[in-house]
């Protein structure tokens, strides 16, 4: 059973799913989605610890070798990335029987399960898998149950989002594909580790930048790196609370994987880097969502659409971290995909826990709310201070390595511009603060109760692993420079 | 008791103290009575640390690695020692003193105030007892955090405008200036821990090492050296007995402190004079002393005054540091310990003054001090001590640093301590005459109090001051305690 | 003259994939009704199809099929990929349409225009 790990890890939740909508009714599907999710969990940890103390686990589906079949490789990055998502998933899934419950009408639950659960199964592939067209499949898989998802929203502006997402999801989709066709073409064969290999005889390098342009720009579309991010804002603020919950915290942590994946195990960095300006593009890129995505966030009157934005601006943290390519940034950069996730994952669920009462998340709405729900505005602070980055959160941690490899690279003015760029957080986390904690309340707030013990635990499980991992960071920062050590090491 | 453990107690004392008073919300005697308990057992524990000090020893408490090359560690030594004992003692005395205001001004909110007090008084007391940069960086910024809510506390638009200016100047110091300087020493030195004589010795060139300073200086905001200075008038805003904690025991003694602690131990008094690094910091000061001593003067509203005055004082530590002699530090410490208590005296002072008189301006103090003997007596205590008159405790700092300075050749620096006592006299002593000399103005409106009583504050505010008052003087007859610990800093 | 009539000539597999890739993109671009940017996304990836599947034909080689009588056999793997991309293809499709026919009955048109006016006065 054990050494089937990796196979099940995508199939439990792609049977789940199907489970889950054949079951129809609210009860047995949340109940699959549970079982799944957790189920899933125990699979992803258990896979983590076999790869710390055995090293990479390489599955090989069908007994095909990985030349002509598809190979699932899980190693350190992989293992992290596959704990991330299936945790994430795990600890929502009590959060969402109650949600899903206030949001979606009853005969669509089932469906929105099956849609979770697919979109679960298309997160960990993609980080399980090391076959390049695999990864188009499960990515797909992933893209359009999110699509459906977020579609399901109760705002009919969710419709729109979900189609705007369609068309440029797709579009990122199809670049991806393209590039990994000229890959194909150029090496003859499509498992990332042997194309990573084979690349280095190829003479002719033009298909292979082609190739590194394509992939580039189709996964940057996923990861909404600025300016492939107008997708994201009306997706996570109009989507159902479970949906950008579990969205807000993976999909673009999984899209970073795969670049990343290709970025330093296919192509190699130094290739990469040498070849064409992909360095100072990211940079440039990064700073620019830092602050652009920053500002625009103090300015929304829509708390969800607000974090939204300050997803965006976070992700270009973490491709800084990428950008700056050596053991202590892309350690921060790692590091910052798992305690972005915590972050997101602990102020969306707050944000859900409010919309259960309160229909729309506008900041004026939420006036005063600390005196009706402190438990839930409490685990926003909490969240919030994260997202600042105050010493003792998780925040601070990615800060500290992306500072101090800035200043190793010399590049001091981008430490200045890191730093600068939390005020910008303090602003728009201190406007919601201070209209949860220092106002009365508002006419809806008045009528808030607190909110189900359901939904207040796997809110405070991840608002408080974003303090636990801000003062014990061994795991999360050990784990995430040993990813880093690896890949910097990888050939290609 | 073994000086860890001690330490240990003195953090989470106030910690439990906060808890306790939380869960007493309801119950006013027993939460004011938690408040005072856990004042007094601290001040034991500290005392009990204080005699292990004073015997030598340096009782340390490792706490736990976040990452390789940050730890939150603790380490006691004579400065940090002082500090505590300052905070902790005065906190019995705010906390005696603030029973009364709160109770006799009715206002709102008290649980949360005594909770955030307590916190306040916890990251103190961490801030005092840190080990190395990161910590006390750590506790510095949560300290920031706690005493917000305490700032805003009326929830006037006034207050929620003042926290916002003290939490942006305040959090935006310390990310935009301090943390680059902290990583900045951390990839310089190797390290972060403190070592008298400092870790930067030879580390940095000269001119790199005087910004690396300045960067310190206008980072530590709380030390409200000019220009950063603009959150303390504004936080006046404030009820009393915060302005207490914030200008005499907690938050700008946590800034000196901090200026002071980096002077001696990250770059070390001899490196910083003989490289000449901090030959600028000086002026930087004396500017600062000046400037607001002549601002105080133009103040109608005397707490406005008293910040003023309290941004000139806290710059006479500073200027007593950037001497970088023995005798000017050691007239630097005991200013920290003179200015907490003078300036404690003469806040509690005003308190009683807006409390009993509804007075909040200068020119309507004529002959209050006949209605109100014991505050105004206070009050003429402190100011005197904050000329620096003999015979009370202000005295000490400045003969020490006028000698320090004088011994050296400083003219500048005893210039300047010579021009601000005058000024200090020029905004104080007519105060002194308001009250005592001119004919006592019309009764004003008694709101409630007995008639039969003499028109004084009630009888806790009344102890509190007197209490500081009697401390005034009485550091300068037995300035044992704060002058030992100052010469076992600079010998050591 | 006829160089540049044979490069044309001999590559205008990729010519044509180019040219159907640029169409599709600029329909979805340009375009403002929402089915119509639909058929352009199915046309751009239409093109992928024809740019995986034109170099699996080996000049010279015959069908896969084992036979000992053949040594040379186009590739058969694109072929199996371009199935699968195919269906992602038909099911991205239909969940695009399947938006569109919601979003039409919530606002009452498929012109992005009109959509982004009536929530503007939400």
């Amino acid at each position: 059973m054990l050494q089937h790990l990796p196979v099940l890890q995508v199939m439990v939740p792609l049977f789940g799913a199907l489970v889950a909508a054949l079951s129809r009714r609210p009860g047995p599907s949340w109940l699959v989605m549970t079982a799944a999710s957790w189920i899933a969990l125990a699979i992803s940890v258990t896979l983590m610890h076999q790869v710390l103390t055995g090293g990479v686990i390489s599955y090989h589906i069908g007994g095909w070798d990985p030349s002509l079949g598809i190979e699932y490789r899980v190693d350190v990055f992989s293992a992290l990335i596959l704990v991330l998502v299936s945790g994430i998933a795990a600890v929502s899934a009590p959060f969402a029987h109650r949600s899903v419950a206030s949001e979606i009408p009853e005969d669509r639950i089932a469906w929105f399960y099956t849609m979770y659960l697919l979109a679960l199964t298309g997160l960990l592939g993609i980080a399980i898998t090391g076959d390049a067209f695999n990864a188009f499949v499960f990515l797909e898989v992933s893209s359009l149950s999110s699509y459906a998802l977020i579609a399901l929203g109760r705002d009919r502006r969710a419709l729109v989002a979900a189609y705007q997402y369609l068309i440029l999801g797709t579009i990122g989709a199809t670049f991806y594909v393209i590039g990994v066709g000229f890959l194909y073409v150029t090496t003859g064969t499509l498992n990332l580790g042997l194309i990573g290999e084979r690349l280095a005889a190829v003479e002719s390098t033009r298909p292979v930048l082609t190739a590194l342009a394509f992939i580039t720009v189709g996964i940057s579309l996923k990861l909404a790196l600025f300016p492939l991010h107008v997708w994201l804002p009306n997706a996570y603020a109009y989507a159902p609370s479970t949906a950008t919950v579990f969205l807000a915290a993976t999909a673009t942590k999984v899209a970073i994987y795969l670049f990343v994946r290709y970025l330093f195990t296919v192509f190699g960095d130094r290739f990469v880097f040498a070849e064409l300006p992909i360095q100072q593009v990211l940079i440039v890129l990064s700073v620019a969502a830092i602050f652009g995505a920053g500002a625009v966030a103090i300015f929304q009157s829509d708390v969800k659409r607000m974090f939204a934005y300050s997803s965006v601006a976070q992700i270009g943290y973490i491709t800084l971290g990428i950008a700056i390519a050596t053991q202590t940034g892309l350690t921060g950069g790692i590091v910052h995909v798992i305690n972005h996730g915590l972050i997101k994952g602990a102020l969306f669920m707050a944000l859900g826990a409010v919309a259960l009462q309160v229909r729309h998340c506008h900041i004026e709405e939420l006036a005063g709310l600390g005196q009706k729900m402190p438990l839930t505005m409490s685990a926003l602070v909490v969240a919030g201070l994260g997202l600042i980055g105050v010493p003792g959160t998780v925040g601070f941690i990615s800060k500290w390595y992306l500072i101090v490899a800035s200043f190793e690279v010399g590049w001091w003015w981008l430490a200045v511009l890191i730093v600068a760029s939390s005020l910008l957080t303090v602003v728009y986390v201190g406007r919601v603060v201070e209209a949860v904690w220092f106002r009365e309340p508002s006419e809806v707030a008045r009528g808030a109760r607190e909110a189900p013990l359901s939904m207040l635990i796997p809110m405070w499980l991840l608002a408080g692993a974003t303090v636990f991992f801000g003062i014990d960071a061994n795991l999360t920062a050990g784990i995430a420079a040993k990813a880093a050590a690896a890949l910097l090491g990888s050939p290609g | 008791m073994s000086g860890a453990e001690l330490i240990a107690i003195a953090l989470v004392l106030p910690v439990a103290t906060a808890v306790l008073v939380a869960l007493f919300g309801r119950r006013p005697n027993s939460r004011e009575g938690a408040t005072l308990l856990g004042a007094v057992a601290l001040f034991a524990t500290v005392l009990a640390l204080l005699t292990q000090v004073l015997g030598g020893a340096a009782p340390a408490l490792p706490l736990i690695e976040i990452v390789p090359g940050l730890t939150i560690a603790f380490a006691i030594e004579p400065l940090g020692m002082l500090f505590a004992v300052i905070a902790s003692g005065l906190w019995i005395v705010n906390s005696l003193y603030s029973i009364g205001y709160m109770r006799a001004n009715g206002e709102q909110r008290q649980t949360v105030f005594y909770v955030c007090f307590a916190l306040a008084i916890a990251a103190t007391m961490g801030i005092a007892f840190s080990g190395n940069l990161f910590t006390l960086f750590l506790f510095y910024e949560v300290l920031t955090l706690v005493t917000y809510p305490l700032v805003t506390h009326s929830r006037t638009a006034e207050a929620k405008a003042a926290g916002r200016l003290y939490l942006l100047l305040l959090l935006g110091a310390s990310t935009l200036l301090l943390l680059p300087a902290v990583a900045w020493t951390g990839i310089a030195a190797g390290t972060l821990d403190f070592a008298n004589g400092g870790i930067l010795a030879g580390k940095l060139a000269p001119a790199a090492m005087g910004l690396l300073l300045a960067l310190f200086i206008f980072g530590i905001a709380k030390a409200a050296v000019m220009p950063m200075h603009f959150w303390l008038p504004a936080a006046m805003v404030a009820p009393t007995p915060v302005s207490a904690l914030l200008h005499a025991v907690a938050v700008v003694k946590a800034g000196v402190f901090f200026i002071v602690k980096v002077v001696v131990f990250v770059f070390g008094i001899d490196t910083l004079r003989e490289t000449g690094a901090g030959d600028w910091l000086v002026y930087v000061a004396g500017f600062t002393v000046i400037t607001a001593s002549l601002v105080a003067l133009r103040q109608d509203h005397l707490k406005r005054r008293l910040a003023y005055s309290t941004i000139s004082q806290l710059s006479y530590v500073v200027l007593g540091a950037s001497l970088f002699t023995p005798l000017a530090i050691v007239g630097a410490v005991m200013h920290i310990a003179a200015h907490a208590v003078s300036k404690i005296t003469l806040f509690f002072a005003a308190g009683s003054l807006h409390t009993a008189a509804h007075i909040d301006h200068v020119s309507e103090m004529d002959g209050i001090g006949y209605r109100m003997p014991w505050t105004m007596g206070a009050f003429a205590v402190g100011a005197l001590s904050m000329i620096g008159v003999p015979l009370t405790a202000g005295f000490l700092g400045k003969w020490f640093m006028l000698v320090g300075a004088g011994g050296h050749a400083q003219w500048f620096a005893v210039g300047v301590i010579v021009l601000s006592t005058m000024l200090n006299a020029g905004y104080f002593l007519p105060v002194i005459y308001r009250a005592f000399r001119r004919p006592a103005k019309a009764e004003a409106d008694g709101h409630g109090h007995d008639e039969a009583h003499s028109g004084e504050a009630p009888w806790p505010m009344v102890v509190a001051l007197v209490t500081t008052a009697i401390l005034t003087v009485g550091l300068f007859f037995f300035p044992g305690v704060p002058l030992t610990l100052a010469q076992m800093l600079t010998a050591g | 003259m006829i160089d540049v009539f044979s490069e044309l000539a001999s590559h205008y597999n990729q010519y044509i994939t180019v040219f159907l890739m640029v169409a599709g993109l600029y329909i979805v671009i340009a375009r403002g009704n929402m089915v119509k940017k639909l058929v352009g996304l199915s046309l751009f990836q239409t093109s992928v199809y024809l740019l995986y599947i034109s170099p699996a034909k080996i000049v010279g080689g015959t069908a896969p099929i084992v036979d000992p009588r053949f040594a040379v056999y186009s590739n058969p793997l694109p072929h199996v990929l371009i199935l699968t991309a195919i269906v992602v293809g038909i099911a991205t499709l239909a969940l695009g349409l399947a938006l569109v026919v919601r979003i039409n009955e919530a606002y009452g048109s498929i012109e992005e225009d009109e959509i982004f006016e009536r929530d503007q006065d939400h």
